[in-house]
């Protein structure tokens, strides 16, 4: 199921890639499309971090996860590196973790 | 065209090889997070491998992989990857005139249409440098990214327990650095609380994958409908 499913989205991604190079050049003009498809990329990308911070399953949970995203946030503002910001999350709510035994 | 001999290179062409190389190592250096997350979500280093190299696309990857891990139904994930890879599709548009590619290079082109080979292509000042800026920075990627998905996947497996490592926070900490580039402007910041809201409102009550989808509704409401303005983010700004 997860390989028809990698595969099957692989095509998608693919097939999109594609329609780009081949529609003609006025199809962009209309700006709508143009902002609506950044705004897209924006909510999912909200979205996914609100997912991946305070959900678990079907719940909404607290954990260490909070305290990491922050950090991650500081570190961006500060215009680290996604190498750096990755790993400074890792390593608080890894920290936090072990401190909790 | 990437197969050009060397010495007929222009000054520009040469910058836009610097520039290409400069936003390949590091951006393809994360590809350690994607693999390293990949496995932690459940997937094994082949499938893991198979994303980065088929997909070949940051934010719809790590969004599978997101899905995935959190038990959504393969349709929510599949749905999601493309989604996030729609601008993809307007990278295409743009680059497609300036590369003129043609034959077997045209799917290739395609393949390569990323955040980081849009982004350098078209910042350049001549057409034959757009071209090295696109193709060396897209094989660039591609070589690095699927080298350090490898890598981070290999290590992965190694490791055991992720939550033990934080992997489960890496994960939002990757698309918070995702998202924060295009956080420009009133109504990508608008878009993005209002995204978390529904997708966190709807979390207890529908299956996993469809509260991301339903952000994704939202978002593609408030493009529609709002004031005319042009869209404030281009492709990948800060390399992404």
């Amino acid at each position: 199921m997860t390989w028809l499913a990698i595969l099957a989205a692989s095509a998608v991604c693919f097939a999109i890639k594609l329609l780009g190079h081949l529609v003609p050049e006025h199809w962009l003009a209309e700006p709508r499309v143009a902002r609506t498809a950044s705004l897209v990329t924006v909510g999912l990308l909200a979205a996914l971090v609100g997912v991946q911070t305070v959900t678990t399953g079907q719940h909404v949970t607290l954990d260490a996860r909070l305290p990491a995203l922050a950090v991650a946030a500081v570190a961006l503002a500060l215009r680290a590196p996604f190498v750096v910001v990755v790993g400074l999350a890792a390593a608080t709510a890894a920290g936090l973790r072990a401190l909790a035994g | 065209m990437p197969g050009r001999p060397a010495p007929s290179r222009t000054p520009e062409q040469r910058a836009a090889v610097r520039q290409a190389v400069s936003v390949a190592v590091p951006t393809g250096l994360y590809g350690v997070s994607f693999g390293a997350l990949s496995v932690a979500a459940g997937l094994d280093v082949l499938q893991t491998m198979a994303l980065s190299l088929l997909m070949f696309s940051g934010g719809s990857q790590f969004a599978f992989v997101g899905v995935v891990g959190s038990g959504g139904a393969p349709l929510a994930a599949v749905a999601t990857a493309g989604l996030l890879g729609a601008r993809n599709g307007l990278y295409g548009v743009q680059v497609a005139p300036l590369l003129r590619a043609r034959g077997w290079r045209r799917p290739l082109a395609a393949q390569l249409t990323i955040d980081e080979s849009t982004a350098v292509g078209t910042a350049q000042p001549t057409t034959a440098a757009i071209r090295t800026g696109f193709w060396w920075t897209g094989v660039g990627v591609f070589l690095l990214w699927n080298t350090f998905t490898l890598v981070g996947a290999v290590l992965g497996d190694a490791l055991g327990d992720p939550t033990r490592y934080g992997l489960d926070a890496a994960a939002a900490a990757a698309f918070l650095a995702l998202l924060w580039p295009r956080l420009a402007g009133r109504l990508a910041q608008a878009t993005a609380a209002a995204a978390i809201v529904v997708a966190l409102a709807l979390t207890p009550f529908v299956p996993a994958g469809i509260p991301v989808l339903a952000a994704a509704v939202v978002a593609v409401v408030l493009g529609w409908t709002a004031g005319a303005r042009p869209a404030a983010d281009g492709p990948g700004v800060g390399g992404r």
